[in-house]
């Protein structure tokens, strides 16, 4: 197999006009893995993919597949393969026609070109589907013609934008479990790119967070969600309450920040931040926790008194919003237990409370 | 499926007013189209007097004259291999200026397309004779070559000439109904194309050029019909040398002393029907793709 990396940019920028969409990033993609690009819409994500796909060419920086550099090869001789937003199948040829484009161009045999064809429309589990036009399909069926049209051809790196955008939620789900285990069985470097955070983090090896043409993390799910080391991905990734403050003690990997009425915040750092340093302290809904005032501790590291505001059942969880002594609200989640569905015995609002966060799961933020 | 009897009431009732709204036009058409055909059709069995007049004895041989006497199959044939030519060299120049439209901003793309209907607000006839005083043996081109010393060149009046004229005339008619798939073409295909291999060639050959044969043909048949019966551009450019069909029937109608009618009409009629031939064979090519 090939040495090093699937997809290395390094310092790639891409400018339509006075716009850089693409602004100077650094990516590498190891083979095999199920990489995500993710940010909000118009963050740079699809000319990421298409110049890696051939379609667009940076303005500046280098882009290399498996260590070739991509400068000037065309589209038609990379050795990666797309599956479209729209799918963008060939509405004049059947199912069979479509999938055999790639084979055809590349003039495979006749005989090997049908048994390929059979294969993968197998593998996506359309095998009687081979005489249908697309039309004649639902938009699930047409996404995994689209994805069979691009394996077929086994491409060292499978490029997908957006590729369940257009289906209905049920069917995105399927459709999410299916692809992580078919990228399992081919093994090939999948990239993903996608707006939905969930999506990403179901599916992904690793994901690449944007915003405005930048990179701005690199990390597993994991990493992203727990340990994201900036507000822009604390805020896309899940939810969460930011506490703006200033840094008043630093330590090894924990600081402390003070909010503007004196609240002392205790956080891991996953950056190094300095003292005096303006910072945010960034709290998840679902780590922080209420505890009657009785209960508190006076050496908890990481206690705010609050009062109850406003209870809302959803289901799994009961998502409590709570006011601070300075009048800015915050939102804690509980799990839904037998003794939060005894509403009686439950927050009330307008009692007082206090919110409690180990600092392991609370993260003090300078960017 | 069996329809209630409230929805087949309301079928007639549309029926009905369908009918209503077709009346005028179903009208026009009889009286301004079908009559003349009529008409036409009844002549090319008539026999020709000897001045010219009509004489109400019921013959077969107009249509024995055209299909023995090699003038006039030749014209036929004549007439067929120009249109053809003349279908061809439109659509080569016509579907590269089409996609170059419809490639532009919005903004230009109107300009263009107002440029490719401009020559409309012009006089055919007049248009041509630009053509004569472009091709002549002391006009623009040969005074151009003289003054640079070349050699010049014998171009008006020539089969050259009639292409030029009659493709010149009917871009126009490729390059609209061409632009309109095309606009309607998603260029993502092409991408797809490329993404699985194709070189842009033949991208175009598998992809673009399948999606759009609609437009194709829509302009094929714009510009073969008329072509077919063309007599203007023949005459003014090609110096009449040659005759087409337009030619021979115009000469049998107004020139030939006496005229003609009756073989006129018999050469008009064999003319539809011909062409009535490539419509259906257009419809034919268009309701297979919407299979
Ligand atoms: N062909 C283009 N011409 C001009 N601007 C473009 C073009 N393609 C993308 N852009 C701009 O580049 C930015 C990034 O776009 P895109 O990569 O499509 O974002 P995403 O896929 O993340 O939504 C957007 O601001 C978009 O308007
Ligand atoms: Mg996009």
């Amino acid at each position: 197999m090939h040495k090093g990396y699937a997809i290395e940019l390094a310092n790639v920028v891409k400018r339509f006009g006075e716009v850089a969409a693409v602004d100077h990033v650094t990516l590498q993609i190891h083979d095999g893995e199920f990489f995500s690009l993710l940010g909000p819409s118009g963050c740079g994500k699809t000319t990421t993919l298409r110049m890696i796909a051939g379609f667009e060419y940076p303005s500046g920086g280098e882009l290399m597949i498996h260590g070739r550099p991509m400068a000037t090869v065309p589209p038609h001789h990379r050795p990666v393969n797309t599956v479209f937003q729209s799918y963008a199948l060939f509405p004049h040829m059947t199912v069979a026609q479509n999938v055999a484009f790639g084979l055809k161009m590349k003039r495979v045999p006749k005989a090997e070109l049908g048994a390929r064809v059979q294969a993968a429309l197998d593998m996506v589990r359309l095998a009687g589907f081979a005489e249908r036009y697309p039309r004649q399909m639902s938009g699930g069926q047409q996404q995994r013609v689209a994805l069979a049209r691009a394996l077929v051809n086994q491409p060292e790196v499978l490029l997908l934008d957006e590729p369940l955008g257009a289906l209905d939620q049920k069917l995105r789900k399927e459709m999410q479990l299916e692809l992580k285990s078919l990228q399992h069985r081919v093994g090939i470097t999948f990239i993903f790119v996608t707006h939905d955070q969930e999506e990403a983090l179901t599916m992904s090896d690793r994901i690449a967070v944007m915003n405005q043409g930048k990179v701005l993390q690199v990390g597993t799910p994991t990493e992203i969600y727990e340990r994201p080391t900036c507000k822009f991905v604390a805020d896309f990734i899940g939810e969460t309450n930011f506490i703006e403050g200033k840094v008043v003690e630093q330590g090894d990997e924990y600081a402390t920040i003070q909010t503007p009425d004196g609240l002392q915040l205790r956080g891991y750092t996953p950056l190094p931040v300095n003292v005096g340093e303006a910072a945010t302290l960034s709290l998840r809904p679902e780590k922080a926790r209420l505890i009657l005032p009785i209960h508190a501790r006076p050496d908890d590291a990481f206690t705010m008194p609050v009062h109850v505001e406003m209870i809302t059942y959803i289901g799994s969880d009961t998502r409590i919003t709570v006011r601070l002594n300075e009048g800015r609200t915050l939102d804690v989640w509980e799990q839904n237990t037998l003794s939060t569905l005894d509403r009686n015995a439950y927050w009330q609002p307008g009692e007082a409370a206090v919110l409690v966060c180990p600092p392991a799961n609370a993260l003090v933020l300078t960017e | 499926m069996a329809l209630s009897s409230f929805e087949r009431e309301q079928q007639r009732h549309e029926q009905r007013r369908l009918m209503a709204l077709l009346a005028p036009g179903m009208f026009w058409l009889l009286v301004f189209f079908l009559v003349p055909l009529l008409v036409i059709l009844v002549y090319s069995f008539l026999t020709n007097g000897p001045r010219g007049n009509l004489l109400w004895q019921p013959t077969l041989q107009n249509y024995v004259d055209l299909f023995t006497q090699a003038s006039y199959v030749n014209a036929y044939v004549r007439s067929l291999w120009i249109s053809g030519l003349t279908t061809l060299f439109a659509l080569l120049l016509g579907y590269p200026l089409a996609l170059f439209i419809v490639k532009q901003p919005p903004r230009v793309r109107l300009v263009l397309l107002i440029l490719v209907l401009i020559p409309f607000w012009t006089n055919f006839l007049v248009r041509i004779y630009a053509w004569q005083i472009i091709l002549a043996n002391n006009g623009l081109i040969n005074a151009t070559l003289a003054a640079l010393g070349l050699p010049t060149l014998f171009l008006l009046n020539t089969e050259g000439a009639t292409l030029l004229g009659l493709v010149y005339g009917e871009v126009p008619f490729m390059v609209l109904p061409i632009y309109a798939a095309l606009d309607r073409f998603d260029f993502t295909l092409m991408e797809a194309g490329a993404d699985l291999g194709a070189s842009k060639w033949r991208a175009f050959w598998h992809i673009m050029l399948p999606m759009t044969m609609p437009g194709v043909a829509a302009g094929a048949v714009l510009v073969f019909i008329p072509t077919i019966g063309q007599f203007v551009v023949s005459e003014l450019l090609g110096g009449a040398k040659v005759d087409y069909i337009g030619n021979l029937i115009q000469r049998l109608f107004l020139r030939s002393n006496p005229p003609n009618w009756p073989l006129g009409s018999a050469m008009s009629t064999v003319m539809m029907i011909v062409l009535l031939g490539f419509i259906l064979l257009y419809f034919r090519s268009t309701t297979e793709e919407d299979r």
